[in-house]
């Protein structure tokens, strides 16, 4: 057995054992689906930013909006 | 050897496959119309944007949108090399999400156009939950296609685009979250931008870039959520952080970080102030002034090391609740004020190192149905 196959079996382990006992119970997420909660709570103004910022600066990708095309310049 | 990493794979799905199944949910069905607003470094944007989303028997989402920048004036690297000009820039977009118990299948197109410049996208993602939907695993693939022309020439190149992402997001307690994703970006083709010029020892050549480009960036973002302190159970704010690493193949480093914090002042207002930071190295074929011919030169400000910091703020305003057939309806405003300071490239109107500011502003309407 090498360590990779130890690693897979330990995180088999894990989601067998996670299963039967999730750690934040299904009646204490109502705040988990609230707005604040949320990564991006306007889509359409994320994309926007995004792409101001895409325009701009040579780093791009793993954003929380999207942003698309030129408009460069 | 590999027959254990494969049983170990097995023992991996079959943990998987008996996990206790929490449906996802498909995104909201909403409507935003908004109107953008950007001047900075001699540059206006403006134009207006439009997002709708309608699920259909609660399995499938579909959403189309519209985008509009219409630029006027010039900015630095037009000021010093051509004419002021004005641009219009019309952007559409389709997508569908596709549901299937605990799995969210999507599948995009964009279409971006200018009178010299196209671009077309179609990207794939499915997201998966586990642990009882405590953990959501995702991969994305885009592959764009753009073409890039020069107004009042028959010029005309092609750029291809391969994106990669890979993300999970992780709920930890009730009110706190983490999400973790990589993204890379693989292109090819014409890279630079046929208006732009280097300078040679002080006089003015085309710029020449790498045919390539491979990027990777990999963010880490946190939400906490606070209870109210009037009313005990209730969420009243949370606070966001953000941070991303980007380097890519040209040698160009970044770091990205943000902070904001959402808070409900009471039934009517939330409010979102918030702050970002950027800053990134040069490539290796930038300069402001090569003093030998490279084989690659370039001369564009977003290849050159600078930061910027940008401070705004965000405000939503509710406007009913149930009526004319609508879940709800918010107005909301979004300012932020952004600083960018170059350490290389000199402004050559003043002889100083080039810096602008910038003031962008959103409005939008937002209804959920």
């Amino acid at each position: 057995m090498n360590a990779k196959f130890l690693v897979m079996l330990a995180l088999a382990a894990l989601s067998v054992g996670c299963s039967s006992q999730p750690w934040v119970m299904p009646y204490e997420r109502g705040w988990l689906a609230d707005p604040l909660m949320s990564l991006s709570r306007d889509p359409i103004s994320d994309n926007y930013l995004q792409h101001v910022h895409d325009v701009r600066e040579a780093a791009r990708g793993a954003s929380v909006g999207q942003g698309g095309g030129c408009g460069c310049n | 050897m590999q027959l254990t990493t494969r049983f170990g794979w097995l023992c991996l799905a079959l943990g998987c496959a008996v996990l206790p199944v929490r449906s996802a949910v498909l995104p909201d069905d909403r409507a935003d119309m908004m109107y953008h607003y950007y001047d900075g470094g001699g540059t206006k944007v403006t134009g207006p944007a439009l997002l709708v989303r309608k699920d259909f028997a609660e399995q499938v989402s579909m959403y189309a949108s519209a985008y509009t920048d219409t630029i006027s004036g010039a900015s630095i690297d037009v000021v010093t090399t051509a004419s002021p000009y004005k641009e219009k820039r019309d952007e559409r977009g389709l997508g569908i999400d596709y549901l299937h118990r605990n799995t969210l299948m999507g599948l995009s197109y964009t279409n971006s156009s200018e009178r010299d410049y196209t671009a077309n996208t179609v990207s794939a993602s499915v997201a998966h939950e586990v642990f009882d939907g405590l953990t959501t695993l995702s991969l994305g693939y885009v592959v764009g296609h753009d073409q890039v022309g020069k107004t009042g020439t028959a010029f005309q190149e092609d750029v291809n685009r391969y994106q990669y992402k890979l993300g999970v997001a992780q709920v930890f307690t009730k009110s706190f979250l983490m999400n973790l994703e990589y993204e890379g970006v693989l292109e090819e083709g014409y890279l630079n931008s046929p208006y732009r010029a280097a300078r040679l020892q002080g006089l003015l050549v085309p710029e020449r870039y790498p045919g390539t480009r491979d990027s990777h960036a990999v963010a880490l973002r946190a939400v906490k959520g606070f209870e109210s302190s009037t009313e005990p159970g209730q969420l009243v704010s949370s606070l966001h952080l953000g941070y991303r690493y980007f380097s890519d193949t040209w040698t160009i480093k970044a770091h990205t970080a943000e902070v904001s914090y959402e808070r409900r002042l009471n039934t009517r207002w939330l409010i979102e102030p918030r702050y970002r930071y950027y800053r990134q190295t040069a490539a290796s074929f930038y300069a402001d002034n090569f003093m030998t011919e490279m084989t690659y030169m370039a001369r564009d400000k977003e290849l050159s090391a600078f930061n910027s910091h940008s401070l705004g703020a965000k405000a939503a305003y509710s406007l009913f609740e149930q009526r004319l057939g609508l879940d709800r309806a918010t107005l909301n405003f979004s300012y932020d004020y952004a600083k960018f300071s170059y350490d290389n490239f000199t402004d050559t109107r003043s002889g100083k190192a080039y810096e602008f500011d910038a003031n962008i502003f959103q409005v939008f309407l937002s209804a959920w149905y």
